[in-house]
């Protein structure tokens, strides 16, 4: 047995471990620990009245058993009679007892905290310090509610002596954090404060913790501290290495001591003193320079004393966020930092130069170290060095260097560690979003997250994928092409199935012109993955096949004779079973027109805020992410527009068909036919508010707004519709107008949704609607809208439209409403123009042709030559044709670079017809456009809004 | 500091200082946890880590590790420092102490620490002023009590 107990050994304790670590196996172990518990329950049960010596052996054999790992359900009572003990031993090691043990029996509390009270008031400092000891290591509230107004008075009377003191400071600290309603504020709080005064460096050391906490809730009451604790840094900052005695550790004068007085002063703002303020930056200042001083040792013990030192003066620095001069140099010394050999060195150099990113004054240094940075992320061994580099290159991502970083992440990706993947996955998507300068970037980053680390990639992102593309029309023919591609893989994600199945399913069209892509090899793709994927991923597959359906009416054979199999029809999922049995009801029964209006492509989705960020957020807490938020101030016009919810968004998991926002059209089949009829019937309770222009067919009614209202961009809105039918209008700060519509032959409906972006309520709110010119479309609000918006809310406004003769001015749409006492007044363009009337015309080459030849009087010709405003995709352009209304014509032009589309304009007069072509020069990013209508105002008009698109 | 652990190259927990309340399930799964994390690491990684929502600060010495765990606004190095001066205590009371000093004189262990660290926070820095008050209550054993109070009064 190894003889190495010190003081009073006590020898059967001693014995006793030695057993314990002779034990060959945890049985052995076991049988010994129950050999000994049943010999100590005998000696406390016996009738023999044991020695303090043999009870404070026992106890102490007990708390060994505990610490070992086992429970103990006894002997509390004797530790408890050891603490009135008139031997030190023995109640120290009663206190130890008590302090590791305690339970709350209340029986057994009150008797602890009679014999602390005793050993308070007896006036001998070591029995005072094991009470503190004890009430700072159990903290229990019944101790706070028996000494909480005790400790304050011991703390600051005069004659305590300091250790008591060090302890009654920490005492009081651990009771104020588990019970701080117990701790009263009281005329001991500005003696405390002095105590940073005292002379004795411990007990300054220990009072300042407490101080520290106190300050937090209560920073008016110690505000005196600020002063008093940039005097004391600056005393220790400026003394010789040897001035200070055994506070100085390994050459740094009182290093513990100067970190607290730093993180003290991190809970207050710069001091507001000149002078005070003065003295804390050149302590500040010293510390820096400090630093590049060479080591006085060649300790770690040394640098790591002293770099805690500066890490806090750097926090302090970075907390002010106000002293340029101070940012820029601690960015350097990190700079300096994260090539150091230390591991530990390196790490906190990427931890702290995190937090220094997000400030405007160091935010371009802290960029110029990206290499170094990126370097770490590839090379460090340790994962959580890695991480930390991670963290660091998310924080320093902006517009310029968007690009590189996120390259850099996603191959990192490939092999990072499966800790961090999630993470990592999270961060790449939303610094994809955000600093997306072309959207063509921001799908292919995505899909190759999916690709890498399918895995690690939360719904969230897949959903916002989709929510992006979706509102995003531009992005779109693009994301087709790339989710198209990337399913040809032989092994693909399965989330990246389910971006395949909604994307085509909505956007499947816009790549179908290539027979590589033509609509049964899609529907092929896609269900070559069915198979293997889950339920849900099914689920959504089943409706992109009804989608595709729609969008393709020859798919329309293969995929009812999938869904009639009997795997899908009687699938023992309730889920899969229903979709397959109600898709081929609906797509046998239904008309064209029900299915079309039943699977319209998704409108857009309200903006908010990205649920990744959330999502990140709830990950690594708030806080964790300030960094993208600065930025969201200082870059904005990013993808998601740093908007506010408006409203709860159905998740795109939800249904591909959408059904919420597809029952209004449903619920009113009848009044779309009889448009003309309702017109009177319904306009009449139309309060003047909704004012209308419908007094006469003819009428020239006056545009109703000073047309210096007009939103100045209110062409440049207008011609964003010009292709498509559904997205958002208008947004600013406080309003946000989606629209949704509809045409058929030479009826339309619209449907505006105006949003609230705010929390305040928006009174008195109208709006008009007025066609200006001669009036050439007949527009008819059918309901006028609430007066009242409440902050968040929605309302919706339906407008019925008729076209009567061939227009070139759109209709004007007025808001006027009260916003916190101002008057908002706002006019726009409604986006109706006169292709909306367009009917598709398919025709062979030669029909095509002959009409061109017989439109050939000069004024039905209208043509322009201009510079390409966007990019040249083919899909992208084929999906703007199409959006126009007009029918794509295959195999027409002999040179098949060209695009010919064929249409005819329903107003209620007349019918007009029109052939298009559009001829692009890819070379010169030129095109020709042509147009020939049977109606030369129509070519002039048509000319002038497609001239915009391209 | 919320917590403080010491123990061996095997796993075996050697000294366990809670500065938070918890259940004891609750510190046997943290103390689990830990332990495989911490001696799953190479000896040249950085002493600390991200683990939950505190830091972990570790620093092994011969056979033992040292472990404490610190919120989010304390500072590591520090941290490695009051680890590297309760070793040193440890060290200066055994004499060249190890892993056996520990075990055999656990509650002396204890001691110390409170002596440095009460309630997480360091209440005194000073080697020699710790140790004089391990050394004086180390006198005080033999010493009958009435003696103690006359010396102090």
């Amino acid at each position: 047995m190894p003889a190495v107990s010190k003081g009073d050994g006590m020898r059967g304790l001693a014995v006793f471990i030695s057993d314990i670590r002779n034990c060959k196996s945890k049985e052995a172990e076991i049988k010994r620990i129950n050999k000994e518990l049943a010999n100590i329950r005998s000696k406390f049960k016996g009738d023999k009245a044991l020695d303090g010596y043999s009870k404070k052996k026992y106890v102490c054999k007990l708390l060994f058993i505990f610490l070992l790992g086992h429970d103990i359900d006894f002997g509390h009572m004797e530790a408890v009679n050891l603490l009135s003990s008139n031997k030190y031993t023995e109640k120290q090691i009663g206190y130890l007892f008590i302090s590791v043990l305690v339970n709350s029996n209340s029986e057994l509390i009150r008797l602890i905290n009679n014999a602390i009270k005793n050993d308070l008031s007896s006036r001998n400092p070591t029995f005072m310090c094991l009470a503190l000891h004890c009430i700072a290591n159990v903290g229990s509230r019944e101790m706070a509610e028996a000494f909480a107004s005790e400790i304050p008075r011991i703390l600051v009377a005069g004659d305590t002596m300091d250790s008591v003191k060090q302890s009654a400071a920490l005492c009081l600290l651990r009771l104020y954090k588990t019970s701080p309603d117990l701790v009263l504020m009281g005329e001991w709080t500005s003696r405390v404060v002095h105590l940073l005064n005292d002379q004795h460096m411990g007990v300054v050391t220990a009072a300042i913790s407490l101080i520290t906490c106190l300050s937090q809730k209560n920073p008016d009451e110690f505000k005196t501290c600020v002063s008093l604790a940039v005097s004391r840094l600056s005393r220790i900052v400026s003394s010789a290495s040897t001035d200070l005695q055994d506070y100085t550790y390994y050459f740094v004068p009182a290093p513990w001591l100067s970190c607290k007085l730093l993180r003290l002063l991190q809970c207050y703002p710069p001091p507001e003193d000149g002078a005070v303020k003065g003295r804390l930056v050149e302590c500040l200042e010293t510390i820096l320079n400090k630093a590049q001083e060479p080591p006085k040792s060649k300790k770690v013990q040394h640098s790591n004393a002293k770099n805690a030192i500066l890490f806090e003066a750097i926090s302090l620095i970075i907390h002010y966020d106000s002293e340029p001069n101070l940012l820029v140099r601690a960015c350097n010394q990190l700079g300096q930092f994260l090539q150091h050999r230390e591991t530990n060195l390196r790490y906190l150099a990427l931890e702290s130069m995190c937090t220094l990113a997000s400030s405007e004054f160091s935010h371009e240094a802290v960029k110029t170290h990206i290499e170094t940075v990126i370097n770490a992320l590839k090379t460090e061994r340790d994962v959580s060095v890695r991480q930390r580099a991670a963290d660091l290159l998310y924080a320093m991502c902006d517009r310029s260097n968007a690009k590189q970083i996120v390259a850099e992440m996603l191959s990192y990706l490939e092999t990072a560690d499966y800790s961090i993947r999630e993470e990592m996955v999270l961060k790449v998507a939303i610094l994809a979003e955000k600093y997306a300068v072309d959207y063509s970037w921001y799908v292919d980053t995505i899909l190759n997250l999916i690709r890498i680390a399918g895995d690690y990639v939360s719904e969230e992102v897949w959903y916002r994928v989709i929510q992006i593309v979706i509102n995003r029309d531009d992005v779109q023919g693009y994301a087709a092409k790339t989710v198209f591609e990337a399913l040809q893989a032989p092994a693909c994600h399965e989330n990246m199935v389910k971006v395949g199945g909604y994307i085509l399913g909505e956007f499947g069209n816009l790549i179908a012109g290539d027979p590589r892509s033509s609509p049964l090899v899609q529907f092929n793709l896609l269900h070559s993955k069915f198979h293997l994927c889950s339920v849900p991923t099914r689920a959504l597959l089943l409706s992109a096949y009804i989608k595709f359906i729609n969008l393709f009416p020859e798919t329309k054979a293969t995929i009812q004779e999938v869904l009639r199999c009997d795997s899908q029809i009687r699938n023992s999922d309730v889920e899969l079973q229903q979709r397959a049995v109600e898709y081929l009801k609906l797509s046998s029964i239904a008309s064209t027109d029900v299915l079309a209006t039943v699977l319209e492509e998704m409108p857009p989705f309200p903006e908010r805020e990205s649920s990744i960020l959330a999502k990140l957020k709830k990950k690594k807490g708030p806080g964790a992410v300030s960094v993208p938020e600065l930025d969201d101030k200082r870059e904005g016009g990013e993808l998601n527009g740093g908007a506010p919810p408006i409203s709860s968004t159905p998740s795109p998991s939800a249904d591909l068909l959408g059904i919420r926002s597809a029952a209004p059209i449903g619920a009113t089949p009848t009044s779309t036919g009889s448009l003309l009829v309702d017109v009177f019937s319904e306009a009449g309770p139309a309060a003047p508010s909704a004012a209308v222009n419908d007094d006469g067919f003819l009428s020239s009614a006056p545009p109703s707004e000073d047309p210096d209202t007009l939103l100045s961009e209110a062409d440049e809105l207008l011609n964003k519709f010009v292709c498509k039918n559904n997205g958002v209008l208008f947004e600013n700060q406080l309003l946000q107008i989606g629209i949704k519509s509809e045409y058929r032959q030479n009826l339309g409906r619209m449907y505006l949704f105006y949003g609230n972006k705010t929390s305040v309520q928006f009174a008195s709110f109208t709006t008009t609607v007025s066609c200006p010119g001669e009036l050439q479309s007949h527009i008819l609000s059918t309901k006028p809208v609430e007066p009242l918006v409440e902050g968040g809310a929605q309302i919706q406004q339906v407008l019925n439209i008729e076209c009567l003769t061939d227009f070139s001015e759109a209709p004007l749409l007025n808001i006027k409403f009260r916003y916190g006492g101002a008057l908002q007044n706002l006019s726009l363009k409604l986006p109706v123009t006169i292709n909306k009337f367009f009917q598709p015309t398919e025709m062979t080459s030669h029909d095509f042709f002959q009409r061109w030849k017989q439109l050939s009087q000069p004024q039905q010709e209208a043509q322009k030559i201009f510079k390409a405003n966007h990019g040249m995709d083919t899909e992208v352009l084929k999906a703007k044709l199409l959006g126009l209304g007009t029918a794509l014509l295959d195999d027409v032009d002999p040179n098949p670079e060209n695009y010919v589309c064929a249409g005819v304009i329903q107003t209620k007069g007349q019918q007009v017809g029109c052939l298009l072509r559009l001829e692009p020069n890819g070379q010169a990013q030129m095109y020709r456009l042509t147009l020939r209508c049977s109606k030369d105002s129509v070519s002039m008009r048509l000319c002038e809004l497609l001239a915009q698109q391209f | 500091m919320q917590f403080m652990l010491l123990f061996s190259r095997q796993g075996k927990l050697r000294l366990q200082k809670w500065y938070v309340p918890l259940s004891d399930k609750e510190k046997k799964k943290i103390t689990r946890e830990l332990v495989q994390t911490v001696l799953a690491r190479k000896p040249k990684m950085c002493s600390f880590l991200e683990w939950r929502d505190l830091k972990v600060v570790y620093k092994r010495y011969a056979s033992l590790y040292f472990c404490c765990a610190i919120e989010e606004q304390d500072n590591e190095l520090i941290t490695l420092e009051i680890i590297h001066r309760y070793v040193e205590l440890l060290d200066k009371y055994f004499g060249s102490v190890c892993e056996l000093d520990i075990i055999f004189n656990f509650e002396k262990a204890y001691f110390i620490l409170d002596e440095f660290l009460l309630g997480g926070e360091a209440q005194e820095t000073s080697k020699k002023t710790v140790l004089k008050a391990i050394e004086q209550a180390d006198l005080l054993q033999e010493v009958r009590p009435h003696v103690v109070t006359l010396h102090y009064e």
